[in-house]
Formats: C-alpha cells, structure tokens, sequence
C-alpha cells in the first residue's frame, strides 16, 4: 500500500509540519517514507506545499504530482491541486479560506472549516493540526497514536506547552472526519 | 521501530554524517539548494569544537579549504552548480598539490545561474575534471540518504588514503527530502592517524620542512609528479569503484544513478510486473567510473536505456563500457525538470520491440 500525500497551503499555515508529523509517523511505523517540500522563489504569504510517501515498500521519487490524498489549507492550492488529485482519492478542503465549489466528482471530499473550529479551541494556530486529525483519520497504516508520538518529536522542545492544545486539535480533527 | 532511526533532511544529513566522520573545518558560501548544509555546520561544528566560516565567496571558500587540508585536518566545502564552477581551480590545486578534501556538490539545473530546481547536468564537470590539468578525483553519486549519509562518511577516509579531493555529487531533491537515516558513531578526530605531510610546523623534530605547492617549474620534475598522480588514480580505479546491479539475470538494463535511479527502480517494477526482462546497473562511483559492471552483463545483455537528469552525460560513459555492438537509448530531463516513470518504461518498451526482445 502507498499512500502519496501532498499538503499546500499559505506559508505560516504550518503545512511542511503537518508533512513531518505524517512522515515521523511511517517511520515509527517501520514504513518506508518521504518528505519533500516545494521549494522555489518562495515568500512569505505565497504558497508553500510539500509531498509525503508513505509506503511498504522502498520510495521512488520523493516528488508528489498525483497524490492519493491532497490537503488544501487555501483557494490558491485549491486551484491548483483539484485537478491532480487521483481518481477515488481523498481531497481535504480548508473551507475557511474555500469559498469554492470543487467540481470533481470521482474523488472524495472532506470539507472542515478549520479555521472557525480552532477559533473555538481558542487557538487559530492549531487549524493545521486539525486537518492533520482529519487526514491522519483516513490512513489506516498510521495509528492515532502515532500521530500523537510525533507531534512531541517532530515540535521543538521550545514548543511542547503547546502539546495539549495541538493534541486537543488532532482529535477534533478527528471527530470532524467521521461525522463526514 | 529502529531507535537509531532519524527523519533527517538530506542537506543536515550529509553534514551530520561529515561531523561524525570527524570533519571539524567548514567553509562556505550560500547558494539554494544546499543552504541547510552551512547552517547546520555553523552551530553544529562550534559545538564539537571545530570552526565554520562563511567566506566572501567560493573562490575564497575553497582556498581556505586548501590552507585547513594542507595542516592536515578533515574539512569540507559544499556548493550547488553555478558555485561548483567557481570553485574548479581551487579543486585542480588542491589535487595537484595532493590534499584531501570533500566538496559536497547538490546539483541545479544550469548552465548558467540555471534553476534552483534538481538536476544531474555537472556529470561531466564532476567527472572529467571541472579544472585544469590531468587530474581526477573520486564521486560519489549516493541515491537515497541512508547512502549519502554512509558514503560522505567514507569520502573523508578515501580522500585522506589517496591525499585526494573527492565529491559528493547530489542534487536539489536529495538536499531538500527528508528521510529516515541512521548515523554512524562520532569520531574523535585526535584519533585519527597524523599526517607527516601536513604543514604543523618542524616542532624541534623534522629536519625537513613540509612543503605543499603544486608548482613545478622543471618539466621533468613535473611530469614525474604527474607519473606519480597519475599511478595514484589508478589505485582509485582499481579499489574505489562501486556500484549496484539489480537483476544479474536481465536481457535489457536501465542505467542511472542518485535520485535518478530511484526512480527508474518504479519503472523498471512495473516493466517487471509485466513480464519484461529487465535490470538496473547504478553506478555509485561515477568517477571511477564502473566498466566492470557492464563487462559483466556483456553475455547476456541486449541493450540499455540511460536514463538521467541531464540532456546526456554518463552516457557517453555507458557507451564507450559497453561498446558499440549494443544499442544504448537515452532519455533525459532538463533544466530541473523530474523524470517520469511512465516515460521511462516506455522508452525502455520501445527499444525492446525495436531490438525484438522478449516479453
């Protein structure tokens, strides 16, 4: 089973860390995986994606183009993935920032507005660790604990008060998902 | 899980598996796609006790490297295309005057300033000798980072056995991925042997200066130096060649290597999956370049498809291995540009039916 993952947002929404947490995850797993960010021109502001694979066996290129799950956190990644998204496969919208219709019909979609649900957590910072939650919901080679286990390796120490609120975030994530 | 297993990115990788290696000089320049590579070394080098400089610029870079190698420590230098070229000069003198070194090239797409995206288009200058005059030195093509990790680590130990700059050629995907590595154990450089070449100074026990120069103002004295590297070069070819061949048993072989080659072990799966006869022969030293691998297959193989990041370097390597009584395709991307697997299976599709081979 392979799973190739490609995450996009704005940069600062915390997409290259929902990458590393995924791809921690397969590793503790003892599955073999990638992490590759887009880089480029890039600013901040602009977009930002990076691709995860998370496989069985040996990866090939670590450059995701046709992921079996897709997660856009804003309209410009929306734009420009929903037509790249593989048939059957997951695409998983930030409907805060989406105010647009996908138009495909032969994939799966999962619209969370997570910016409004980590509001009400008290920390719009956590939006990303929310669709983490989601997505992470729909890979069944990755246990949520793992999940959990590599928030607190992949976070810098510096960072780990914010573990509670991160986790919190996972696991309405969660629950967002399997209400859909 | 393996507790030793670290999510690394490739860039803080090979200067990790440097610092292990005992490498505790860096010098350097920024440029994308390799600038992780510097910053990690700048905090991570103080801290074991060794110097980071960021230099004025390459060519400063690289001479530094020079002075810290002629002393007689383990140092590195790492750039990405456009810096590499810079550098060639410092790299023929560094040969010529026999110092070891590691210079860690993670190519862009050129010429010129180029792209910053991944490509594999310095082959030639890597291998054939960026710089001036007969020299050579070793390159290293690693495909995934648990090699690059493995082979920087190396790369100390073979330049230091030949007193020889040797490269780490990667590329902007392997600088930026990340992926699970073990490292192996930190060394303590005052382990390492002495080097009774380097320039420390008599201390009130030479009787000899040391001299390190790579200028030979006699011909004949000159090309005695240049007898002497060149008997050096052969004793790399002889015992620094490596590479990797996937299925010995195969009608028709792939040929790539780094990130390349990963790839093409997706299209060569599906090509297998479908019944056809194929391999892979990667070369992980491209200079010296593996001959023998392909000597090997001559019995059996019928033909090879080169597949590279590049409009066509290592194969003219590959031809001039096999030979010309076998077809050699090429199928290459530029520019920064990745390599498709359907591209590549088909490529290799079309020359089996041209040469009739079997499903």
């Amino acid at each position: 089973m392979v799973n190739e993952i490609l995450i996009a947002g704005f940069g600062g929404q915390g997409v290259m860390l929902m990458g590393q947490i995924l791809a921690h995850a397969g590793m503790e797993q003892d599955l073999h995986v990638s992490w590759m960010p887009s880089y480029g021109p890039e600013q901040r502001g602009g977009t930002a994606n990076c691709g995860v694979v998370i496989s069985e066996d040996p990866v090939g290129s670590p450059v995701v183009t046709e992921p079996t799950e897709c997660v856009v956190m804003n309209l410009p990644s929306l734009e420009k993935f929903e037509s790249s998204v593989r048939p059957s496969g997951h695409l998983f919208v930030n409907s805060s920032l989406c105010d647009q219709e996908v138009k495909r019909d032969d994939i799966q979609v999962v619209t969370i507005p997570v910016t409004e649900e980590a509001d009400r957590l008290g920390n719009a910072r956590v939006a990303n660790m929310i669709m983490l939650g989601a997505l992470a919901s729909c890979l069944p080679n990755l246990p949520f604990d793992a999940i959990k286990a590599s928030l607190r390796a992949v976070l810098p120490e510096r960072h780990h008060q914010l573990i509670p609120i991160n986790e919190k975030a996972l696991e309405r994530g969660r629950e967002l998902y399997q209400q859909q | 899980m393996d507790q030793d297993l670290q999510l690394v990115k490739g860039n803080e990788a090979v200067a990790e598996a440097a610092a292990r290696a005992g490498c505790r000089y860096f010098f350097g320049y920024p440029i994308t796609p390799q600038n992780e590579l510097p910053a990690y070394m700048s905090w991570r080098l103080p801290e074991l006790g060794g110097v980071y400089l960021q230099a004025e610029s390459e060519v400063a870079a690289i001479n530094m490297v020079y002075g810290a190698a002629g002393a007689g420590v383990r140092v590195m230098t790492s750039s990405s295309s456009p810096g590499i070229s810079l550098k060639q000069e410092g790299i023929s003198y560094l040969a010529g005057s026999e110092l070891p070194c590691v210079i860690v090239n993670m190519v862009r797409g050129g010429p010129g300033l180029g792209s910053i995206q991944p490509a594999q288009s310095d082959y030639f200058q890597a291998t054939k000798g960026g710089g001036h005059g007969d020299y050579r030195m070793v390159v290293l093509g690693p495909s995934d980072l648990q090699e690059l990790v493995d082979l920087t680590y190396e790369s100390f130990n073979i330049a230091d056995r030949y007193r020889n700059p040797v490269m780490i050629l990667g590329d902007g995907i392997m600088g930026q991925m990340m992926e699970p590595v073990r490292f192996p154990e930190l060394l303590d450089p005052q382990t390492l042997p002495v080097k009774e070449w380097a320039t420390t100074g008599r201390g009130g026990k030479r009787k000899e200066n040391n001299l390190i120069n790579s200028l030979y103002l006699d011909a004949e004295a000159c090309w005695e130096h240049n007898q002497k590297l060149g008997e050096k070069y052969r004793q790399m070819k002889e015992n620094e060649t490596r590479w990797e061949i996937l299925y010995e048993d195969a009608e028709f072989y792939f040929a790539a290597y780094g990130t390349t080659a990963r790839i093409v072990k997706k299209a060569l799966e599906s090509l297998r999956q479908r019944g056809y006869s194929v391999g892979l022969v990667r070369p992980i030293s491209l200079w010296p370049f593996p001959d023998q691998a392909f000597a090997s297959l001559a019995e059996k193989a019928r033909g090879y498809v080169v597949v590279e990041m590049s409009m066509g370097q290592m194969v003219e390597d590959v031809r001039l291995a096999v030979g010309s009584e076998l077809p050699v395709e090429f199928i290459g991307t530029a520019g920064g540009v990745m390599p498709h697997p359907s591209d590549i299976s088909d490529k290799m599709e079309t020359l089996i039916r041209e040469v009739g081979g079997h499903k």
